[in-house]
């Protein structure tokens, strides 16, 4: 994956391409596991989520959750806690976890320690997408060194605490990243959200209180417990602190993942380390925070990145995807493959969700093949809305805000689309179509 | 295919993770990675072995993209169609294997060296277009080289 190098603070990629990531004594060698031997030696675990909540950090999964929060709502007395690591990374144009797990894994796996023994978890999984086989034989080398060195296992640092991390592997389902499917897929089970209450804080991973964390949330803790709260607080905003890292794709010049912190304009970003458009073109739109964010029109790329600033202006940080679009490329075949994609991902437990993504999918295929009415938008715009509130899980949520944010600033585009050179078939879109199809098709074969 | 019928193979690697919490699915990685897809019988084999219903074996598999009841081929090519590599052109690429392969999507070659599927992002958008054989990841690709690339195999 292609690293973009900055001149500014790095803290979750403070040592990528610094240290041989498969050396545990390469990373011990700039301070790796100083801040779980605090921890374990000098610090209660209500003074680690003190800490981590005078920080500021919030989970850079997508939600935005305070990390402290959260952890302080487990239930206190359980036999069994889990944490667990959700590295499942399946939001379209989301390249960062496998940059951490590959090029770091050491500073995750001590975020981890860190975070069980903040909870009371004596145990940890790290449920790593399928397809991410070098990022999982990579955690596994670096949590075997991490045990024979004394920094996995029993009475650590030579304290009563202990903790021990096994890597699960996904199979191909990006609603598996949403963490009550997740847990029912450690369990063993097809990847389908659980109603909430009760939060995993409360019953998860087979009914015990479990706290789940994104990677790049992980990473940052033995930092924090490192430099400080006050440290960390310093670095990017006030309401979205420390770093984040944003990656950088589509129609730019230069693409690849950056660690920045909170607070620069999107056109900056792009402008600065993207260097900006191929010559000859205009930026269409960009797709910000992930497949299952908003989408940008020109007007609004001088909001800084920051959770406030772009909820002020109805958009998202979604996991730091910044996917620039240009003017030669078809808007309806764009918002189609996004609609396709969550029309395939929807688990199906749930009516709206499964209906809706597939309603919205067709209409809008319909209105690229030329045979959409005026009505289509309104419908779109509808079943959006009732996705929204009625949807069981965040993938229902958030599925249709692509299509209601694109209705609300590219409504001319719609509009075009359906009338005046009504019948006009895109062709671009009618061809995306037909590899929907047979990919449909290749659906698996039952069993007699 | 060594000393034993495939099925003792699977029997073997239930017997390794029998006993430890929600052991299915590793198990079936683990199986399909030895056979290359999971047969009706293997599926019967991990139901009984682990002592769940094969109902719910046959439903788990089948749930996830990346387990597949059905033999498809030697190399498994897929072709990443998410908004990142949609902007950047996988468009050209698929048709290039398309025309290569002479198969389409869901299909297997003749001599079953290939089977060519879509995926959902593959995690090097920045990357793209990207695709994936078998277990690797190959980026930045155009017609050519993805035509070269298939040569190799
Ligand atoms: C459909 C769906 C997919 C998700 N995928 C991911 C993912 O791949 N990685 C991730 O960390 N969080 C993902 N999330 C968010 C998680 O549910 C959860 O909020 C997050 O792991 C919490 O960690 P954090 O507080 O550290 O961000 C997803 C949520 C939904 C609804
Ligand atoms: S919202 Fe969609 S993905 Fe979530 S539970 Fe309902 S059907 Fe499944
Ligand atoms: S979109 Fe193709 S690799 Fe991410």
């Amino acid at each position: 994956m292609n690293y973009i190098e900055t001149d500014g603070v790095k803290i979750v990629l403070r040592n990528f391409g610094k240290i041989d990531p498969l050396k545990v004594e390469e990373y011990v060698a700039r301070g790796g596991y100083e801040s779980l031997k605090k921890a374990l030696t000098a610090m209660t675990p209500e003074a680690v989520i003190e800490e981590v909540k005078a920080s500021g950090l919030r989970g850079r999964g997508g939600a935005g959750f305070p990390t402290g929060l959260k952890w302080s709502f487990t239930k206190k007395d359980a036999d069994q806690k889990y944490i667990v690591c959700n590295a499942d990374e399946g939001e379209p144009g989301t390249a960062k976890d496998r940059l951490i797990m590959t090029g770091d894994p050491h500073g995750l796996i001590e975020g981890m320690a860190i975070a069980g023994y903040a909870i009371g978890a004596t145990k940890g999984f790290i449920y790593c997408r399928g397809e991410y086989t070098t990022s999982i034989n990579t955690l596994n080398h670096a949590i075997n060194q991490a045990r024979e060195n004394g920094f996995l296992g029993e009475n650590l640092f030579g304290t009563d605490f202990t903790f021990n991390l096994e890597v699960r592997s996904g199979a191909g389902a990006y609603v598996c990243g949403e963490e009550t499917a997740l847990i029912e897929s450690i369990e063993g089970h097809r990847g389908m959200p659980r109603f909430k209450p009760p939060f995993p804080g409360g019953a998860g991973l087979w009914g015990k209180p479990t706290v789940v964390n994104n990677v790049e949330t992980l990473a940052n803790v033995p930092v924090i417990l490192d430099k400080g709260a006050d440290w960390y607080k310093s670095i990017g905003t006030e309401k979205s602190a420390g770093t984040k890292i944003f990656i950088l794709c589509g129609n730019l010049r230069n693409t690849g993942a950056l660690e920045l912190p909170f607070g620069m304009t999107v056109r900056e970003v792009m402008e600065t380390y993207g260097g900006g458009l191929l010559t000859g073109r205009d930026l269409q739109m960009v797709h910000l925070g992930g497949a299952a964010s908003g989408i940008m029109p020109p007007a609004l790329i001088d909001t800084p990145l920051t959770y406030e600033d772009l909820q002020a202006v109805g958009q998202g940080l979604g996991s730091g995807v910044i996917l620039a679009i240009d003017d030669q490329k078809d808007f309806m075949s764009y918002i189609c493959s996004n609609t396709h994609f969550f029309e395939h991902e929807s688990c199906g437990k749930c009516t709206p969700c499964r209906e809706g993504t597939a309603r919205i999918n067709e209409i809008l295929h319909r209105i690229a093949a030329g045979d959409g009415t005026l009505e289509d938008l309104d419908n779109l715009k509808d079943l959006g809305e009732m996705m929204q509130i009625s949807a069981l899980c965040g993938l229902g949520q958030a599925a249709p805000t692509p299509v209601l944010t694109s209705l609300e600033h590219f409504m001319d585009k719609y509009v075009e689309a359906v009338s005046g050179k009504k019948n006009e078939v895109n062709e671009e879109a009618v061809a995306t179509e037909a590899i929907h199809k047979s990919y449909y098709e290749a659906a698996p074969i039952k069993l007699d | 295919m060594g000393c034993c019928q495939p099925i003792d193979k699977v029997t073997a690697i239930v017997e390794q993770y029998k006993g430890e919490k929600g052991a299915l699915i590793p198990v079936l990685h683990a199986v399909q990675k030895e056979l290359g897809y999971l047969p009706k019988d293997a599926l019967e084999t991990i139901a009984a072995g682990l002592n769940i219903p094969a109902s719910e074996v046959y439903g788990t598999t089948t749930f996830y993209t990346l387990f597949s009841t059905k033999e498809k081929a030697e190399n498994i090519i897929r072709v990443c169609e998410s908004g990142p590599c949609h902007v950047s052109g996988y468009q050209k690429v698929l048709e290039a294997i398309k025309e290569e392969l002479n198969i389409e999507v869901g299909e297997a070659t003749e001599d079953k060296k290939f089977y060519l599927e879509m995926t959902a992002c593959l995690g090097v958008c920045a990357e793209a277009p990207a695709i994936m054989i078998n277990d690797k990841t190959y980026v930045n690709l155009t017609p050519e080289k993805v035509k070269a690339l298939l040569a190799s195999f």
